[in-house]
């Protein structure tokens, strides 16, 4: 087994719509729970991770400057991440099509963990 | 039963409490008990705050379960890291993804009902004793602290915090609730029944003085009797029988105490002031329970009171059926409290020399050598026969065994009755 990082990514207006009233946040909550439940009973979850807010800081460069962001009109900033096991990127990506983010436009980028090898 | 003023707010707090702390273990794990019942305090000690400056919601049984919910969050996100919770859902809690909806699921009005079956069969294991068993059900699922219990069994608070204590312990070690498919079932369920029945009777019957705690009791016991038969596979015909027992039961509460307080014996009650919905509901329950070959206690003993139900007076009633039944239920479950009610319905049918025959030859007469009722039915039934003498030494000694003020009080005027 090897280890993926999902990153999940979504636009600041599909995630209002998905997420903006109460009724919305409940029945998103619920399917995010149906689909982590069903990577954990098929031994697919490493860690849970968290989802994100969308705004933040960045501090960037030699400089260390600090700027506000990531910037909302971003179409697809990363709205959280979740930690799997899976044979290989095929079946990392087989698995990640049933994540909740794509009905809501969003995408999941699929990242093999890199294995450093020993100094 | 007389209603004392019982606080509006104590009353909903001990009603909700059982089922608060069910939902609360099915997510913190039942290792986490103690946790489960923190959270359910303090959404009542916060819903007292509250409540005081802003006043009572519409809905306070639902404000509370917002209340526990947010705290159940708080503590996880607090305590995630040091503590394993409810080993189904642990991993759901880890994450900001998944943790609302989980702690949602748990309060869904289905889920808290099995929860709390599953927390009644826990608290039933045949390795308790049934006083452990009884007790840890009166507080975990019905709210009642330890003072109340000990005041409805007349023990001590020491003694019942220790059971409850034990009980605990117990439960705490194992490493999850009862579950409702395990192939236990069955055989607990017949524990659990029988941890309602004596649930029941402690509230039915005059053990303890104060009148609103043992309605409370009563009402505890038809609320879980009522779960077991939402469930199918716990809705037996024993278990509607056991219902039936109880709903008829308590359909003549109403008439067994006054409005000052005294008790009054079936013979002597108002029957207008029997509940007749409660009346309805019982004899409806036992008509249900007559499916399958199964024959319990219960059965019979519901039958009993449907006959004392629908009749109209002691004269009325119909005491060759009632006697049949006892016969049954003496071959059956013989007991000298049975033995005893028996000799009473041959005293009814036959005469009062036949009934105190069947009174003096009972077996094992010296297990009611402490039970007041005993020596009170002798004396009834001489005074019956006109034996005043007799039946005021029966009463005098009825009177020095009466358990409470309200026993005292209904052995003093019998007394008066046997004139001077």
């Amino acid at each position: 087994m090897s280890e993926f990082l999902y990153l999940y990514r979504i636009g600041a207006e599909a995630q209002r719509e998905a997420m903006g009233t109460p009724g919305h946040a409940e029945k998103s909550m619920k399917v995010w729970l149906a689909w982590m439940r069903e990577l954990e009973q098929d031994g697919h979850l490493k860690s849970p991770g968290q989802p994100l807010e969308l705004t933040g800081k960045v501090v960037g460069g030699k400089q260390r400057a600090v700027t506000d962001g990531p910037f909302v009109e971003v179409k697809d900033l990363v709205a959280g991440f979740t930690l799997i096991e899976a044979r290989d990127l095929d079946e990392a990506v087989r698995l990640s099509v049933g994540c909740p983010i794509l009905e809501g436009g969003g995408s999941v980028e699929v990242r093999p963990i890199r294995l450093v090898a020993s100094m | 039963m007389i209603a004392q003023p019982v606080d509006l707010d104590e009353q909903l707090f001990r009603q909700e409490s059982g089922r608060l702390v069910s939902a609360l273990t099915r997510i913190f794990g039942v290792h986490n008990l103690a946790l489960a019942e923190d959270v359910a305090q303090d959404a009542f000690v916060r819903a007292l705050e509250v409540w005081n400056v802003r006043g009572r919601p519409d809905n306070p049984a639902a404000w509370l379960m917002t209340t526990a919910k947010n705290r159940a969050l708080d503590v996880i996100r607090r305590e995630r890291s040091a503590r394993t919770f409810a080993p189904e859902v642990t991993r759901m809690l880890e994450t900001e993804w998944t943790i609302a909806p989980v702690i949602d699921e748990a309060f869904a009005h289905h889920i808290i009902r099995d929860e709390q079956l599953r927390m009644m069969f826990s608290c039933c294991d045949p390795g308790l004793p049934e006083e452990v068993q009884v007790a840890l059900v009166l507080n975990i699922l019905c709210g009642f602290g330890a003072p109340q219990i000990a005041s409805a069994f007349l023990s001590s608070r020491a003694a019942v915090e220790k059971r409850i204590s034990r009980g605990k312990k117990a439960l705490a070690a194992s490493t999850r609730l009862f579950d409702l498919a395990d192939a236990e079932f069955v055989a607990r369920l017949s524990g659990v029944q029988r941890a309602l029945y004596l649930l029941f009777n402690e509230g039915y019957h005059t053990a303890s003085g104060e009148a609103a705690v043992r309605a409370e009791l009563c009402g505890e016991a038809m609320r879980l009797a009522g779960l077991l038969l939402e469930h199918p596979p716990s809705a037996t015909p024993a278990t509607h029988a056991l219902a039936a027992l109880m709903y008829l039961h308590a359909a003549r509460l109403p008439a067994r105490t006054d409005a000052e307080g005294e008790l009054h014996a079936l013979g002597h009650q108002d029957r207008t002031k029997w509940d007749r919905a409660l009346l309805a509901e019982g004899v409806a329950l036992l008509e249900r329970s007559a499916t399958g070959t199964e024959l319990t206690a219960w059965h019979l003993e519901a039958a009993i009171a449907a006959q004392h139900a629908g009749a109209a007076s002691v004269e009325e009633t119909d005491w060759d059926t009632i006697v049949a039944l006892y016969d049954r239920l003496m071959r059956l479950a013989p007991s000298p409290v049975v033995a005893l009610n028996r000799a009473i319905a041959i005293g009814e049918r036959d005469g009062a020399g036949r009934g105190l025959e069947e009174l003096e030859s009972i077996v094992d007469v010296e297990r009611l050598a402490r039970y007041p009722f005993h020596r009170a039915a002798m004396a009834e039934l001489e005074l019956r026969r006109g034996d005043t003498t007799r039946a005021r030494e029966h009463f005098a000694a009825a009177l020095a065994l009466a358990r409470n003020a309200s026993e005292r009080r209904f052995f003093e005027r019998r007394i008066e009755r046997c004139g001077a």
